[in-house]
């Protein structure tokens, strides 16, 4: 896959969802999530469903289309429950979806809401029996005495049905809201993690799991961080990461002990004391982290920027970027309408050379790691010609507007792009604005 | 010494304070009704926050105020102050030690008074009379009383009392153990 380049260019390929302003609540994407081939490509809602598009392949000659993708398959994954111990509601909402690598005919993948993680196999169909022996084809029973020869049914035939059935419900292990979840490399396991607590469990064991990391202190009064985002290395079955509210991330050798409560390495940046306002905890807890494919490096994103950090370092992170810097300065306002608590992911593309994420007014960026280039681009149904290219956008801080640059004051905090993926092999972006999935394509010449 | 404009600076500071812990106070209400009930992450946010709101409003209110005597020491009474030492915030007063450990020693005893008995708080600290020299008292809390689990009924008693220096020295992490 060609890396993108200083004059790399993006182009408009699609939008999914409903074009009017009003938006349902049940609408709002909540995670995005390529499979590990890309050619499906899943997203979960409020509501608690789940929506996968397949890339239609049979395109793939005529370069500019290779990238539809179209509805395969859409289910109800979660119901809203209710826990009557606690007189709390619990959401329908999909928090994280995660695919599993194929091993059959079937897709699987994990999704979750607060409390309960489901796996789901997707699978096809598109033959079905014909000539049974004791049943008529509309299901009615026949007369056994009519029945004078033995046959054998046929497969004939029909047209592809996509079924989504749940093939495991992982309940009643979480106290606390679940934020992630991480299928291991050794594609046996996963973990799930909430607030204090992380779970090991086996896909196939849905009345047992392991807790492998516990946070919760004795007095709940001496609380002071949260888990916010964990996952496994992509490579070393042992290990894996989480983050936490404070900005630090602890990485745990599963093989050290089984309560993994000591890490072995805790990446932390020490704070510029210049930049300290009453904000300054709200904006370093981490929202999420995501190692690179090759295991080398992970990502962190916190309110402000997102952080590349190498495994065997820790004192601080081998990159920074800024993703809306011009905010700083209004982290007042951002508190009063809740913006400030806004949980942005990050995305690397296939080979770690670029990092994507969102931020508001329908902005997303990406930060191109050797090069130290970035770029801001906007999705909207303004922009959404066929194959349209996207044009960079400019955000002026302060002092004197240029043309066609946008002033802090007007952007729309309402259109914020929290949940970004990238194709795991090619240049294909899925971004999720509030109800909407715009796909873009890098420009083929 | 105070000059008139560092104590402008300083109503400004207080001010400021004061509106975010309104602000704070309102969301971790509105978080109650919450679909999914009370978010353990959100909350421990905003009890930081306030915490850091409290300091400045209580720095910046001692720093408008001639103190005398010697320093009492900084040691911090309950477990939620082990954090406070590192809290520097950023602000055009400087904030004295003292003056700071000044402000601790009565919050602290209001705490240990709290501690040590839940059931039987004195009539007194539970009033729910407004006082009369705290007249920017908060606007912001609910009239109506709701139903509260143990320990957002003190949180809620404060507030009423229009006491927000009271309603900020009972212990921020009361309302994270409500959970």
């Amino acid at each position: 896959m060609a890396g993108p380049g200083a004059d790399m260019q993006w182009c408009f390929s699609q939008v999914k969802g409903a074009i009017d302003d009003d938006v349902a609540e049940a609408d709002i994407i909540s995670t995005v999530e390529f499979n590990h081939t890309g050619e499906l490509l899943a997203t979960g809602d409020k509501g608690g469903r789940v929506v996968i598009f397949q890339q239609e392949i049979e395109n793939k000659n005529l370069p500019q289309f290779r990238s539809e993708y179209n509805v395969y398959s859409t289910f109800q994954s979660h119901e809203p429950e209710f826990d009557y111990l606690k007189s709390l509601e619990i959401e329908e909402k999909i928090n994280k979806i995660r695919w599993l690598p194929q091993k059959n005919a079937a897709q699987f993948l994990l999704s979750t809401n607060d409390k309960t993680i489901k796996l789901w196999k997707i699978s096809e169909r598109d033959k079905r029996p014909e000539g049974y022996n004791l049943k008529e084809e509309d299901g009615r029973y026949k007369d056994p005495n009519s029945i004078t020869a033995l046959r054998v049914p046929v497969l004939i035939p029909m047209d592809l049905m996509v079924e989504a059935s749940p093939r495991r419900v992982f309940s009643n292990a979480h106290t606390y809201h679940i934020n992630s979840i991480s299928v291991n490399s050794d594609n046996e396991t996963y973990l799930s993690a909430d607030d204090l607590r992380i779970n090991l469990w086996n896909l196939e064991i849905t009345d047992r799991s392991f807790n492998i990391v516990d946070i919760k202190p004795t007095n709940m009064e001496e609380l002071t961080e949260v888990i916010t985002a964990a996952e496994f290395h992509p490579l070393h079955c042992n290990t894996l990461v989480y983050s936490s509210s404070k900005g630090t991330i602890r990485l745990c050798d599963m093989r050290e002990s089984a309560l993994c409560d000591k890490h072995s390495k805790l990446f932390e940046e020490p704070e510029d004391p210049s930049n300290r306002s009453f904000f300054s905890e709200i904006i370093s807890s981490i929202s999420d982290v995501k190692f690179s494919h090759n295991g080398r490096y992970m990502m962190t994103r916190d309110y402000l920027s997102v952080k590349v950090w190498d495994l065997n370092m820790e004192n601080r992170p081998v990159e920074t970027y800024q993703v809306h810097e011009y905010l700083r300065s209004k982290l007042c306002s951002l508190y009063e309408n809740d913006c400030i608590f806004d949980k942005f992911e990050c995305c690397w593309n296939g080979n770690d050379s670029v990092v994507m994420t969102g931020s508001y007014n329908n902005f997303f960026r990406m930060f191109e790691r050797s090069q130290r280039r970035d770029v801001t681009l906007e999705a909207s149904r303004e922009n959404s010609k066929p194959l349209q290219v996207l044009k960079p956008r400019k955000v002026c801080a302060g002092g004197k507007r240029k043309k066609d640059e946008i002033s802090v004051d007007s952007l729309d905090f309402n259109k914020k792009i929290l949940h970004t993926a990238w194709h795991p092999q090619e240049n294909i972006i899925a971004v999720a604005t509030t109800n909407n999935l715009y796909i873009f394509q890098d420009k083929v010449n | 010494m105070s000059t008139a404009a560092d104590m402008d600076v300083n109503m400004d500071v207080n001010m400021e304070a004061r509106r975010i812990l309104a602000v704070s106070i309102s969301k971790l209400y509105a978080s109650r009704a919450q679909r999914g009930g009370l978010r353990l992450h959100r909350s421990l946010l905003l009890s930081l926050v306030m915490r850091s709101a409290r300091d400045i409003y209580h720095s910046s209110s001692r720093d408008s105020e001639p103190h005398s005597g010697p320093s009492p020491p900084e040691e911090p009474m309950d477990t939620t102050s082990s954090v406070e030492p590192e809290r520097t915030v950023s602000e055009p007063q400087p904030t004295s030690p003292s003056a700071q450990a000044a402000t601790e020693e009565p919050e602290a005893e209001y705490e240990r008074g709290a501690s040590g008995d839940k059931e039987n708080l004195s009539p007194a600290k539970q009033s729910r009379k407004r006082r009369g020299k705290t007249s920017a008292a908060p606007d912001f809390l609910p009239s109506k009383r709701a139903r509260l689990e143990p320990g957002e009924e003190r949180y809620a008693a404060c507030c009423r009392s229009g006491h927000p220096e009271s309603l900020t020295s009972l212990s921020l992490n009361r309302v994270i153990s409500a959970f």
